[in-house]
């Protein structure tokens, strides 16, 4: 990164100058690059593909069975006859959905009671244990548990398709929040150290604005960083549930849950497989080298260099 | 038909037992695979086909059921019967004889003394006995000397031969299980890992939901048999991995329930290997049609009971509809390959029970479909629904989670689209909806659907039983905390008569009439169930292991004392 | 320090009580059904009295106790027992399998042998190959040396198991039949031969679990280097007139190595869990099959102790991570 001259940007300046900084340093990062065009791509395809290849991916066509790869079904169909293109772009939007939401949910969780910990001496104890207590619970045991335990329950409120969709975001959520918790905690307690809190404080600045205006923005980097490798981790985390047959229902299309259908055909139609498995596995591997890039470039010790 | 292939299939592996005249021991080791792994030998503590099958190679009945679904007395020197005298003339009694000079694997000899205390032991209380039900009716179990055993039954049973028989009733050895009665049966660990038997292996090693290595039992009463000295039967993986294993890469000999798509198969074959084995038992895929109105609108406790009758479906010409509508052919090709066939009945075999002559729903036929609903009043109305009154034509259909019954699902409700019925698709986890929670809104026999699909059969080679459980007083209901397998809430009163008659007539040919006329009372001209595929048992087994004659009536497993290696 | 493992140990009890009662009521609230597997043809009053022989009669709360006491006091017992060959336990009920009708313990300890083969081999290799490659990929930032190593990083951290697993048993086992596709847990290693057998049945799964334990603990490799190397320490080293070697293997990395041994520690849990998709694909009956199998069968008594065990573990080496921070970085004082 020899050639990224810039001028070294005070935090106190205006925040676009700083983003505009970490923009400069992320595009020189290749794999970052790459991982961001190939994500929007698929972002893209799965979002708007459904209204350009109309076919419905449950619409079974008996008489379709089984066939390859033509202009009709460019990727052939299922035994069924479903399309497969129709049935990757909806288990795609699925997917990324649950990885989304999923990241968010534990985003906002992880947050929440990172700054709370960090900033309440009084909280920080109580938090901190329960976070612990969190981190000692065997995750995928417990997210296995969880699925059998309020698939049911989920399924009868809001039907099974949306049942299963929302036990699944919220286990992945609540499973995933501590990491986040722990580095935005750490990332507040040195905050407070510094003087412009001082100053903000000294002036009488509410608790809560000083929250807003002054805490979160500066402890985004940290929370951008563990958002994109939490949309990977929900993207695996799902696509394993379903691959253990615990995930949504069979007949509703999602990567993880196409992977699994094809599994026993291999042999036969290893696209099946293959284009499920590519699918994830390049959308994961592209939010992560998103998630390295901004790691870098959000790292004031590299950034500048 | 069935009867036929059965037949064929059953003389040509008596052939194949022929050639096989070795000695014990002199072919080294089988190796079976079951991707359900099984977790106990003792069928008395656990009912699941895997458990069953497994401890079929230790335990043995007093009669089995052969592939045609006949019975074969097998530690015992014949089959009871009113002209031999083995069955009282009142019919309150049968009594058996063993073949003389039986040994336990450990070499004591087996006495009359051990049948009945396999009676106690299931029929303790406390113990949980997962077979109770082939006990029931009996009031004594008694030996009348080391050798002859007798059963003293309650009441007149022209049908006698279901305790003691198949896979769900095997001997155990008094001495070993004395100290495990009632409440101490699951405390019993070694014994009910590694049981002492009479069957052609015995235990070396049982790890529970992993892998049973055997070795022959020197005791065992043919000498030359068993072929193999050793077995070992590995579980866990799944049907695809478990039939590669067979047909592709030779690792295992024979692979139990390899129940995949034909296609899938047919590449596996190709590596030559293996072949395809299939047997055909009593197991019907079938749609059940609620009677009653299941609509959440009605108050819980009446919701889905005979009080409140089904506004659409208690038109027999929108359940003929339905039914036409179905291309079974198709279903099974698709669901089953060669491990289903399409059928009207619900008891499709064995032949002396089986109505041959009720095939009127294999054809498709949409527009005949169409017609009789426009006959019932039901006109396409909005978006191609039929309506009537102002009703849709919409309905619930539910099954479990299954990827079979799934794809079934979808297909299905295409064709109903086609002849404007609406149809809405539930799937709920088999261990809710086979479980027998009365809490629960999803179980089977509660019924909160309009249709629902699954599967049954039943044990042994008599369907006496299995008719009985759709008589009026069957019904489940808050009463019956929703228990009984009369789901669609079958009701008619010369039904009950027959079921009642049934229970009375010894005579073969009587019976055979009384449960045709049963089934198609059922099916045929009520159209209350809609069998939809005759499914058997599918397994894969190496070309290089001889002798194997799969049997969907009793164990698979259960002539594995005549499986020897092809030279 | 001392006084810090004991007050860390101290805390440890009640979470773990509190722990315990979570996994005990979460599990019994669950909506499954033991018998559900059994056939149809068992009636419903015979599925009834099965119920009852298992104790499902019983109130929540007795079955509870009845289970920490099980837990906490007749399997530990049970453990001496056999060691010494005491009689402690005597009559006592232990914690039995709905599904086997077997202590469960006693099935825990037949399934650790392959899990801890496979899945510690698999951890072992994954650190052996990780550090090195973090190593130098640090040193080398941005060469293509780090490109590659992120890459396959990436890719071993990207492409699940399940998929991975798949592909190589169609292309090592079915095509080019080198190695098994079915794992053989009866195999006894006792000469030349059946130990060739057990490597090889061992070389699939055990190399999809380390591509994917290397690629996570190369990075944390990468970054704990690539902090220190630019530590004024490292600038005052090498002003000194240290060996390049000498600066970094030895100043830098025992640096580096602070935090990654930590995280290393806090990974030996999983290896006890199992790796429930590795297990499942290749047929490595282990622990995570077990708990899968026994979700799938609903074997309460089961998955409770399993999970309860894997709790303890995470607790236990989470505190071990701690103490070994604490002995490791003279800068951080507990007390």
């Amino acid at each position: 990164m020899t050639e990224a001259t810039v001028t070294v940007s005070e935090i106190s300046e205006a925040p676009s100058s700083q983003w505009r900084d970490v923009w400069r340093q992320f595009r020189h990062h290749k794999g970052a690059m790459f991982g961001l065009v190939v994500f929007t791509v698929i972002l893209l395809a799965v979002i708007f593909g459904p209204y350009l290849w109309q076919i419905d991916p449950t619409q079974v066509n008996m008489r379709m069975r089984n066939q390859g790869m033509s202009a009709a079904h460019p990727f052939g169909t299922d035994q069924l006859g479903r399309d497969l293109l129709a049935r990757l772009l909806a288990g795609g939007r699925v997917s990324l959905a649950v990885g989304m939401l999923a990241m968010l949910l534990s985003l906002v969780l992880g947050t929440f009671v990172g700054v709370c910990a960090g900033y309440s001496r009084r909280l920080d104890g109580l938090l901190m244990r329960v976070t612990d207590l969190f981190l000692a619970l065997p995750l995928l045991p417990l997210l296995l548990v969880m699925v059998m335990l309020f698939r049911e329950t989920l399924s009868r409120a809001f039907g099974p398709e949306t049942g299963v969709f929302i036990l699944i975001v919220i286990a992945i959520g609540v499973t995933s929040w501590m990491h986040t918790a722990r580095i935005v905690r750490g990332d507040v307690l040195t905050l407070k150290e510094r003087e412009f809190m001082l100053a903000a404080r000294s002036i009488g600045t509410k608790p809560s604005k000083m929250v807003w205006r002054h805490i979160l923005p500066n402890v985004l980097s940290p929370i951008l960083v563990s958002a994109t490798l939490g949309i990977a981790s929900a993207i695996i985390t799902e696509s394993s549930l379903s691959f253990l047959g615990l995930g949504f229902p069979p007949d509703f299309p999602t990567w993880g849950r196409l992977l699994f259908d094809a599994v026993d055909q291999i042999q036969l139609y290893p696209i099946r497989v293959i284009l499920p498995g590519v699918a994830i596995s390049l959308t994961v591997l592209s939010v992560n080298y998103i998630g390295d890039g901004l790691r870098d470039a959000l790292d004031p010790r590299i950034r500048g260099r | 038909m069935t009867w036929k292939t059965l037949l064929l299939g059953a003389t040509a592996s008596l052939a194949f037992a022929q050639v096989a005249q070795a000695e014990r021991g002199s072919d080294g080791e089988v190796r079976v695979i079951y991707y359900q792994a099984p977790s106990i030998l003792n069928p008395y503590l656990s009912a699941g086909t895997k458990d069953e099958e497994a401890s079929s190679l230790i335990l043995e009945p007093l009669i089995r059921f052969n592939p045609a679904g006949e019975m074969v007395p097998w530690l015992v020197t014949e089959i009871p019967t009113l002209e031999n005298g083995g069955v009282a003339e009142d019919m309150k009694s049968i009594t058996y004889k063993l073949k003389p000079d039986l040994k336990w694997s450990d070499g004591t000899p087996v006495t009359a003394e051990d049948v009945v205390f396999t009676y106690e032991y299931c029929t303790a209380p406390g113990g949980g006995c997962a077979q109770a039900s082939i006990y029931e009716g009996i009031d004594k179990v008694e030996a009348v000397d080391a050798s002859t055993v007798r059963i003293l039954f309650t009441e007149p049973k022209p049908v006698p031969y279901v305790a003691f028989a198949g896979a769900q009733g095997p001997i155990l050895q008094k001495q070993q299980f004395a100290d495990c009665l009632g409440e101490k049966a699951p405390t019993c660990t070694q014994q009910n890992f590694n049981p002492i038997g009479t069957g052609p292996f015995k235990v070396d090693e049982f790890r529970p939901n992993d892998v049973i290595t055997l070795s022959a039992n020197p005791n065992y009463r043919d000498p030359a048999k068993p072929a193999f000295a050793k077995m070992t039967l590995k579980g866990g993986g799944d049907a695809a991995s478990a039939a590669r294993s067979v047909l592709e890469t030779g690792e295992f000999d024979y692979a139990w329930n390899t129940q995949l798509a034909p296609e899938v198969l047919d590449e596996m074959l190709k590596g030559g290997k293996g072949r395809m084995v299939f047997a055909f038992g009593s197991l019907v895929e079938r749609l059940e049609i609620n009677l009653t109105d299941a609509s959440p609108s009605l108050p819980a406790d009446e919701r889905g009971t005979v009080k409140h009758p089904h506004p659409i479906l208690t038109d027999i010409k929108v359940r003929q509809a339905l039914s036409m509508a179905i291309d079974r052919a198709l279903l099974a090709e698709v669901g089953y390959g060669d491990a289903g066939k399409p059928t009207c009945n619900l008891v499709p075999a064995p032949a002396a029970y089986a109505d041959d002559t009720n095939t009127g729903c294999l054809t498709q036929d949409i527009e005949g479909a169409k017609a009789l609903l426009e006959e019932a009043g039901w006109t396409v109305g909005a978006g191609g629904v039929r309506e009537k009154d102002g009703k849709k034509l919409s309905l619930l259909f539910q099954t479990s989670t299954n990827a079979v019954r799934q794809d079934f699902q979808s297909i299905i409700k295409e064709w109903w689209n086609e002849i404007g019925v609406q149809t809405e698709l539930k799937n709920v986890d088999g261990s809710v909806f086979f479980g027998s929670d009365p809490g629960s809104p999803d179980t089977f026999p509660k019924f909160w659907a309009d249709v629902e699909m699954y599967a049954n059969n039943f044990n042994g080679a008599d369907p006496e039983a299995y008719l009985a459980e759709r008589i009026c007083s069957k019904i489940p209901s808050p009463q019956t905390q929703w228990q009984g397998q009369n789901v669609g809430r079958f009701c008619v009163p010369e039904y009950d008569d027959l079921a009642v008659q049934l229970g009375q007539t010894g005579d073969l040919e009587k019976r055979g009439e009384i449960a045709r006329k049963m089934n198609d009372m059922l099916t045929r001209d009520s159209m209350t169930i809609l069998p939809l595929v005759y499914r058997g048992t599918l397994s894969a087994a190496s070309n290089t292991l001889g002798g194997v004659d799969i049997n969907a009536w009793d164990s698979q497993l259960w002539n594995v004392a005549d499986w020897y290696r092809e030279k | 320090m001392f006084h810090y493992t004991i007050r860390r140990l101290l805390i440890a009890i009640p979470t773990l009580l509190i722990i315990s009662l979570i996994i005990f009521l979460l599990l019994d609230l669950a909506p499954g059904d033991p018998m559900a597997q059994m056939p149809l043809t068992v009636p419903p009053e015979v599925k009834e009295r099965m119920r009852q022989a298992l104790g499902l009669d019983q109130p929540l709360l007795v079955r509870y106790f009845l289970w920490i006491k099980q837990f906490f006091w007749i399997e530990p017992l049970n453990v001496l027992d056999s060691l010494f060959g005491w009689n402690l336990v005597g009559d006592a009920q232990r914690i039995i399998s709905w599904q086997t009708r077997s202590p469960v313990a006693d099935i825990i300890a037949q399934r650790l042998p392959q899990t801890l083969w496979v899945v510690g081999l698999a951890y072992v290799i994954g650190v052996l190959i990780a550090l090195p490659i973090g190593i130098i990929s640090a040193y080398r930032q941005y060469s293509w040396f780090d490109q590659i190593g992120t890459f396959v990083s990436m890719i071993g951290f990207s492409v699940p198991t399940f998929f991975t697993g798949v592909v190589l048993i169609i292309l090592f086992s079915v095509k080019l039949q080198w190695f098994p596709s079915i794992y053989d847990t009866t195999l006894v290693v006792d000469d030349w031969d059946s130990l060739m057998k057990q490597i090889r049945q061992m070389v699939l799964p055990v190399m999809v679990l380390a591509l994917f334990n290397a690629s996570q603990i190369s990075r944390f490799m990468r970054a704990s280097m690539l902090d220190n190397l630019r530590q004024d320490y490292v600038r005052t080293a090498r002003a000194k007139g240290l060996s390049e070697k000498v600066v970094v293997l030895v100043h830098v990395l025992r640096n580096s190595m602070i935090p990654v041994i930590t995280v290393i520690a806090l990974g030996v849990p999983t290896i006890f869990g199992g790796a429930i998709i590795t297990e499942q694909v290749f047929k490595v009956n282990g622990i995570g099959q077990l708990l899968i199998s026994a979700i799938q069968a609903n074997d309460v008594p089961m998955v409770q102790t399993l999970t309860f065990i894997f709790a303890v573990l995470i607790v236990l080496f989470n505190l071990i991570a701690d103490v070994l921070y604490g002995i490791l970085d003279p800068r951080i004082r507990y007390d």
